[in-house]
């Protein structure tokens, strides 16, 4: 463990838009490199971050998006998400960065603890096999909130 | 900044990190290490061999890197160097802390 006053960093991954995924894969990760524990928790379309079939399949936020600097009429158009999400991938492979599944394993490897939401997994009619063998557990966000009760806990919902 | 190690007087940064690699020897590099609660063993030199190699090819540290590597795996390098593996290790190895976010 590290000298910090932050000791567990928990994250509750809501979205499935790769900007929302990677932020809370790097900080999860980073968590680690410094020597502080990290959960990330995956509820309603965060879920498409884990589940072995959509997790290649993530796009960027062309419409509702101003950072984007496309006009909301044409992010909408067919194929300009897929574009802008071609593009943002290229940029990142650049810099090094895994594409997402090769990123949860390093993350489950680091010793990043990874959960999904009970129900939301509900919801969306998912069953264990659907997601990937990393997911250490299927939890309430009560049993969530056990896991952040000790000293030094931060919690951050993306 | 310096810092008297092992009989020796080094160039260390304000984090404790090397300034100058011709200073490193084994003998230092114990004594980091011991400074970091790790005592090496012969898997942990050759994680620092690896690592001051990829340094001198200029090549960047990652996480990623040391996944791809054939050397060591993650759990591997988090169970070796606990707290912050690259971070520690590389302070072992006296070369500068790598300055990537992944």
């Amino acid at each position: 463990m590290g000298k910090t006053k932050v000791r567990k960093m928990l994250f509750i991954l809501s979205k499935a838009t790769i900007e929302n995924v990677y932020a809370a894969f790097i900080m999860a990760n980073g968590a680690r490199m410094e020597g502080i524990e990290s959960e990330i928790f995956f509820t309603f379309f965060g879920l498409e971050a884990i589940q072995k079939k959509k997790l290649e399949h993530l796009h960027v936020a062309t419409v509702g998006n101003p950072a984007m600097h496309i006009p909301t009429m044409l992010g909408g158009l067919p194929g300009v998400e897929a574009l802008a999400t071609k593009m943002m991938k290229k940029e990142m492979e650049k810099l090094d960065m895994p594409p997402v599944g090769e990123f949860l394993e390093i993350l489950s490897d680091s010793g990043c603890r990874l959960w999904a939401c009970k129900l939301a997994v509900d919801m969306f009619h998912l069953k264990e096999e659907d997601l990937i063998d990393e997911i250490e557990g299927i939890l309430t966000i009560g049993d969530f909130y056990n896991r952040a009760d000790e000293e030094g806990t931060q919690l951050l919902f993306i | 900044m310096r810092k008297i190690i092992s009989q020796t007087e080094i160039e260390v940064n304000e984090e404790g990190y090397l300034t100058n690699f011709s200073q490193w020897t084994e003998e230092i590099c114990e004594c980091i290490a011991d400074e970091q609660g790790i005592c090496m063993t012969e898997r942990h030199w050759e994680v620092i061999k690896y690592i001051q190699e990829k340094h001198n090819n200029d090549e960047p540290l990652s996480i990623r890197g040391i996944k791809k590597s054939g050397v060591i795996d993650i759990k591997e390098f988090y169970s070796l160097f606990p707290g912050g593996p690259l971070k520690k290790a590389t302070m072992i190895a006296g070369i500068p802390k790598p300055k990537s976010c992944i």
